[in-house]
């Protein structure tokens, strides 16, 4: 329950039904810390939201401690990945991690049946298990972003949202059960970065991703100065200078290079039909040979068609069209509505 | 719901509800002149001269605070002018907060202060206060004070003294420890939250007030005295339980816990007879409470900031127990503790010991770039 209406409602609704509910919040990073206000308390309002929710729900309430863990396993991995030229996703370090790994685990120590989460997602059973599918609602679905969820978590989770219409009929949900947060607004960007400037966040744990170095073109001309390579992602066309424009063409970031503090530009068209993947995760059992599906490389990507085939050290996506894939995104494969699988995508061997 | 949390707050004694709210039907301020105030004053007065012999001090050296944290922060603040502070590593945040910068005095794997260290630190520099607890919240153990007052007082040095745990449980008696101070808080005698006191030694007859009001409480304190609470207060200040008892009925809860795989934490040290602290190895402390109350049991673990996480506990930590300081419960019998609870709790905890263990730590996640 991290204090917004989505795990309100989500716990409102299955109490409703008469379920045990036990809420769970995360305290994830000191808040007063990472507002930069002095004295302030460590818990965010949201802590405090989420225990009236419990209280007005009448549930049981625990706060868990998860600073340590989400330091290392989500801020951290997130400047490295920076640092190592990526762009990463710190929503699916974390629920890799201390949302889905951890609370699994706690959920079974405690003696709970199910992990219930606010996702839009939905899990269906199917004949194999438990399967995961996109959200009724396309505009709110987060399976993207739970593609790392293992097929034991997945036995373990429920999401009782990921059948609603909209994101009004759950504010109406909330507001027929009684709930302050009803009408409290979505949560923005990365929950660490509440300020917005990422780049300090990184810049403070790994101060060679913002020192200064070159934007060059793929023959490696000089043709500008950047300001720190965490500042580029792949396909950003933003904070290029003058570079920005070459023999008339819009130019794109199409790679960082961390051990030369190089960003390379290039036009549009430098894109590329084969994406490789590493810590791949299956939610079915991958086939011998290729699969035709549709990935999505970004989190509100369209789907792409492709043929993905499994290797051992990850998997290897073969684009029908050409893309421009960002190195520490993840690459999500699906058959209609049900993810199969997805992968981190890798820097291309240079 | 069995109630195995008396450090965090004793259940209410039927003693205090009754002088409270006798307490309740006096209208006035005991700052009047007139008769109203003087029957408030007179109420006032008779719970500080009780207070005041029960503990060991004159009535005049009783500074009525808002509980155990002001008290503390008060005798840091009075006593520790010009002086450099030394605390001892176990005590309560209470003073820890209110020295952020004193001289961490420390202790041995039982929890009991290092006095040689003191010695040799009192024996030079200039004057100190030093912080000592009479008893610690978590694990009970007991320091001594006496011993550390005649160390203080033979350098030139101040001792304060929280005995806010210790206060119904054992003797306290500001003559006999020879402290200079005592910090009190009724609720952790069976009293109301929202009182406490701060015991002087004659010496110090005027101190520096934290809040300086309208010069209640001889100046040492301002604002109106919370009489009602007061009352409460000094209801309880002669009831004890019965310690023994106490006693036979925690050892009880800990050699259950030990069948499980616990380890005492402070074991070997003198202990307040209603306190344990249960280490179970592998096992959080949070994921311990939480199956422990969804099981009715209620105990706490290290100490619960205002999120209500689970923090470490620094009094483990300076115990030198590295990672079972974050496995540890604190057990702590109220002193209206049944047979009965202390059934429940061994059978809850076995429960708990053998669920299976939430790993929340699982493989590191393969490094960005890879």
């Amino acid at each position: 329950m991290s204090g917004g209406v989505d795990s309100s409602v989500a716990a409102g609704l299955l109490h409703e039904q008469g379920h045990e509910v036990i809420g769970v919040t995360l305290q994830l990073y000191d808040h007063g810390a990472a507002t930069g206000r002095k004295g302030a308390c460590c818990a965010g309002q949201d802590i405090h939201d989420a225990r009236r929710v419990a209280d007005r729900l009448g549930i049981a309430h625990y706060v868990i401690d998860a600073e340590e863990r989400f330091a290392r396993a989500v801020i951290a991995d997130f400047a490295d990945s920076y640092a190592a030229g990526e762009t990463p996703v710190p929503c699916i370090r974390c629920n890799q991690s201390v949302k889905f790994a951890d609370l699994t685990a706690l959920a079974a120590g405690l003696g709970a049946e199910r992990l219930a989460t606010g996702h839009y997602v939905r899990r269906v059973d199917g004949p194999d298990g438990a399967e995961l599918h996109r959200a009724v609602d396309p505009e709110r679905d987060q399976s993207w972003f739970l593609f790392a969820t293992t097929r034991e978590q997945l036995e373990r989770c429920l999401f009782p949202l990921g059948g609603m219409p909209d994101k009004r009929t759950v504010r109406l949900e909330a507001a027929r059960l009684g709930l302050a947060v009803a009408e409290k607004p979505d949560s923005q960007d990365i929950c660490f970065v509440p300020s917005g400037s990422y780049a300090e966040v990184v810049g403070r744990l790994r101060p060679d991703a913002l020192e200064p170095g070159d934007i060059v073109t793929r023959d490696g001309a000089v043709v500008g100065r950047h300001d720190g390579v965490a500042r580029f992602t792949v396909g950003q066309s933003k904070r290029l200078g003058a570079a920005a424009m070459a023999g008339g063409e819009r130019q794109m970031v199409v790679a960082t290079e961390p051990g030369t503090r190089r960003v390379v530009v290039g036009p549009r068209r430098v894109s590329t039909f084969e994406v490789r993947l590493r810590e791949v995760n299956w939610l079915v059992s991958p086939a011998a040979g290729p699969v035709r599906c549709a990935v999505r490389l970004r989190a509100r990507d369209m789907p792409r068609p492709a043929v993905v085939e499994a290797r051992d050290d990850g998997a290897v996506v073969l684009l029908d069209e050409p893309a421009l894939p960002a190195p520490g995104q993840a690459c999500v494969f699906y058959d209609g509505d049900r993810v199969l699988g997805g992968g981190f995508i890798t820097r291309p061997a240079t | 719901m069995v109630y195995l949390d008396a450090n965090a707050s004793e259940p209410l004694r039927p003693e205090a509800k009754a002088a409270m709210a006798a307490a309740f039907e006096v209208t006035g301020n005991p700052s009047s002149v007139h008769a109203a105030g003087r029957a408030v004053r007179r109420l006032l007065e008779d719970a500080r001269e009780r207070i005041a012999a029960r503990f060991g001090v004159r009535d005049q050296d009783v500074v009525f605070t808002s509980g155990g944290t002001e008290a503390d922060a008060l005798a840091v603040h009075a006593l520790g002018l010009d002086r450099r502070i030394i605390v001892c590593a176990t005590e309560h945040d209470a003073v820890r907060a209110a020295a952020p910068c004193a001289a961490v005095l420390p202790v041995d794997r039982r929890g009991v202060a290092d006095l040689d260290a003191l010695r040799g630190w009192l024996a030079s520099g200039p004057p100190a206060l030093v912080c000592l607890m009479l008893a610690n919240n978590e694990t009970g153990t007991i320091q001594p004070v006496a011993e550390a007052a005649a160390l203080c007082r033979a350098h030139g040095a101040q001792l304060h003294v929280d005995a806010v745990q210790a206060a119904g449980r054992i003797a306290v008696d500001r003559a006999a420890l020879g402290c200079h101070s005592i910090a009190l808080s009724a609720h952790k005698m069976g009293g109301p939250a929202g009182v406490g006191a701060l015991l002087l030694s004659p010496e110090l007859s005027t101190i520096v007030p934290l809040i300086a009001g309208g010069g209640q409480e001889r100046g040492r304190r301002g604002g109106t005295p919370a009489l009602p609470a007061i009352a409460g207060f000094a209801a309880v200040c002669e009831l004890g339980a019965d310690q023994a008892r106490l006693a036979a009925l925690r050892d009880r809860a800990e050699a259950a816990a030990v069948r499980h795989g616990a380890v005492v934490c402070g074991g070997g040290a003198s202990r307040l007879a209603n306190t344990t602290s249960l280490a179970l190895p592998g096992v959080r402390a949070d994921a311990q409470v939480i199956a422990l109350d969804l099981d009715g049991i209620a105990v706490s673990a290290g100490a619960a900031c205002s999120s209500g996480k689970v923090q470490t506990s620094h009094v483990l930590t300076a115990m030198g127990l590295g990672a079972l300081s974050g496995q540890a419960i604190r057990v702590s019998l109220p002193w209206n503790v049944t047979d009965d609870a202390i059934d429940a709790f061994e059978a809850a905890y076995a429960r708990m010991a053998a669920r299976p263990r939430p790993a929340l730590v699982p493989p590191p996640l393969v490094p960005a770039g890879a």
